[in-house]
């Protein structure tokens, strides 16, 4: 069965959501969703990454040896994260400060050589991209919801605006590591109860 | 007593898997079983070790030396990627044993972010050679006590009643924040080891 390419962009939205469908790329789930601001850096980067890996890989996927295939898909994985680093840097230095440890670590991101490996290396370039930049964007607004629940809950202020009412208690708990885990298992629970198809 | 405080930091207190959240996909993955997760534990324990040693070495004299520390992120994961590769065709011809009980687990700890992330944290935090080593050495066993605390518990879920949507994954996550609010617990063991070094 052949799928249309609006097919393939949508399903990042709903059918293989990251990390609730595809249960991966958890670590930066859990340590940048404190506030909305780096989730949404974070979605941001990680999409860039996965679009413009997809594309190439996918372009060049028939001179690829099948045997140093993961190496290869590595190296231009780690290629574009340096690209993003460095840009970070360079434009947006609070937020790269914030994220860290975090961006280098784009490159093990299973999402993204998950992508690598089960897409680009098997459909033509438009597929892929449309397929990367589904998938990207569909993590960055997970990402976002999770740090909305965490930051409204933890700080009562959604991307540093005061939404609680005034006289309320945050819960320190929710930025700190086991709100992350305790979070992110609930919406997973909650996304499950809903069937994957419409 | 500096390595005491470092390994009490790395194993409880900053514990890379649950205050640090590195290294969740096989966290996850091999945590069902208790066999399945001594086995990667102690197969990161000994990459984690081996890896941060020899990419301290290539940072400060190859990246340093050539003024080239923009590229770390590539020739990182590449010498991670080699190393786990070399440590496994060496260990099939020197110690078939280990091999058999580390085999499946070795290919699937290149792209187990905690071995990039602690050798990354030490060159940012700038530890000399020997403390690296330390540091990593305490960071893997952190991980491999957590791995294994959380198959036991894992192994009873099998056995008692959980709502269909929350099974496997989401349950687990949630079980995985109750640990790390116990490993929460050891913060305050920080503070007082601090003023004791003080003194």
């Amino acid at each position: 069965m052949k799928k249309s390419i609006t097919h393939e962009f949508f399903k990042g939205f709903w059918e293989v959501l990251p990390p609730f469908r595809l249960v991966l790329g958890l670590c930066p789930t859990l340590a940048v969703t404190k506030t909305v601001e780096n989730g949404i850096g974070m979605g941001l980067a990680t999409t860039f990454v996965l679009l413009c890996s997809n594309i190439i890989i996918s372009s060049i996927k028939s001179i690829i040896p099948k045997k140093v295939r993961i190496a290869s898909y590595i190296v231009i994985i780690a290629t574009f994260v340096v690209i993003v680093e460095l840009v970070m840097k360079a434009y947006f230095f609070p937020l790269s400060q914030q994220l860290g440890l975090f961006i280098p670590l784009i490159v093990v991101n299973c999402i993204i050589l998950g992508r690598a490996e089960a897409f680009a290396s098997k459909k033509p370039v438009h597929h892929s991209a449309a397929d990367g930049l589904g998938i990207g964007l569909g993590f960055t607004l997970s990402l976002m919801l999770i740090s909305a629940i965490r930051e409204v809950l933890g700080y009562g202020t959604i991307l540093g605006m005061q939404v609680m009412w005034d006289k309320f208690e945050p819960f320190a708990f929710m930025v700190e590591a086991p709100g992350a885990f305790v979070c992110l298992g609930l919406v997973l629970g909650l996304i499950n109860l809903v069937p994957k198809k419409a | 007593m500096e390595y005491i405080v470092l390994a009490i930091n790395a194993i409880l207190v900053k514990n890379i898997l649950l205050a640090e959240y590195l290294g969740n996909c096989p966290f996850l993955g091999v945590s069902k079983k208790m066999d399945t997760a001594t086995g990667m534990g102690m197969a990161v324990i000994f990459v984690m070790t081996f890896a941060t040693s020899i990419t301290w070495m290539v940072h400060h004299f190859v990246l340093v030396a050539l003024g080239i520390e923009y590229l770390q992120t590539i020739v990182f994961i590449l010498v991670i990627a080699a190393l786990v590769q070399l440590i496994e065709m060496f260990l099939k011809k020197a110690a078939p044993a280990l091999y058999k009980a580390l085999g499946i687990f070795l290919p699937l700890i290149t792209t187990n972010c905690a071995i990039l992330g602690v050798a990354v944290m030490c060159i940012k935090r700038d530890y000399g050679f020997i403390q690296s080593i330390f540091f990593a050495l305490f960071s893997a066993v952190g991980f491999a006590l957590a791995l294994v605390l959380f198959a036991g518990i894992r192994e009873r879920f099998q056995v008692s009643y959980i709502p269909k949507a929350l099974k496997d994954t989401a349950i687990a996550l949630v079980m995985a924040g109750l640990i790390a609010m116990a490993f929460f617990g050891f913060k305050g063991i920080d503070s007082t080891l601090k003023a004791l070094t003080l003194n």
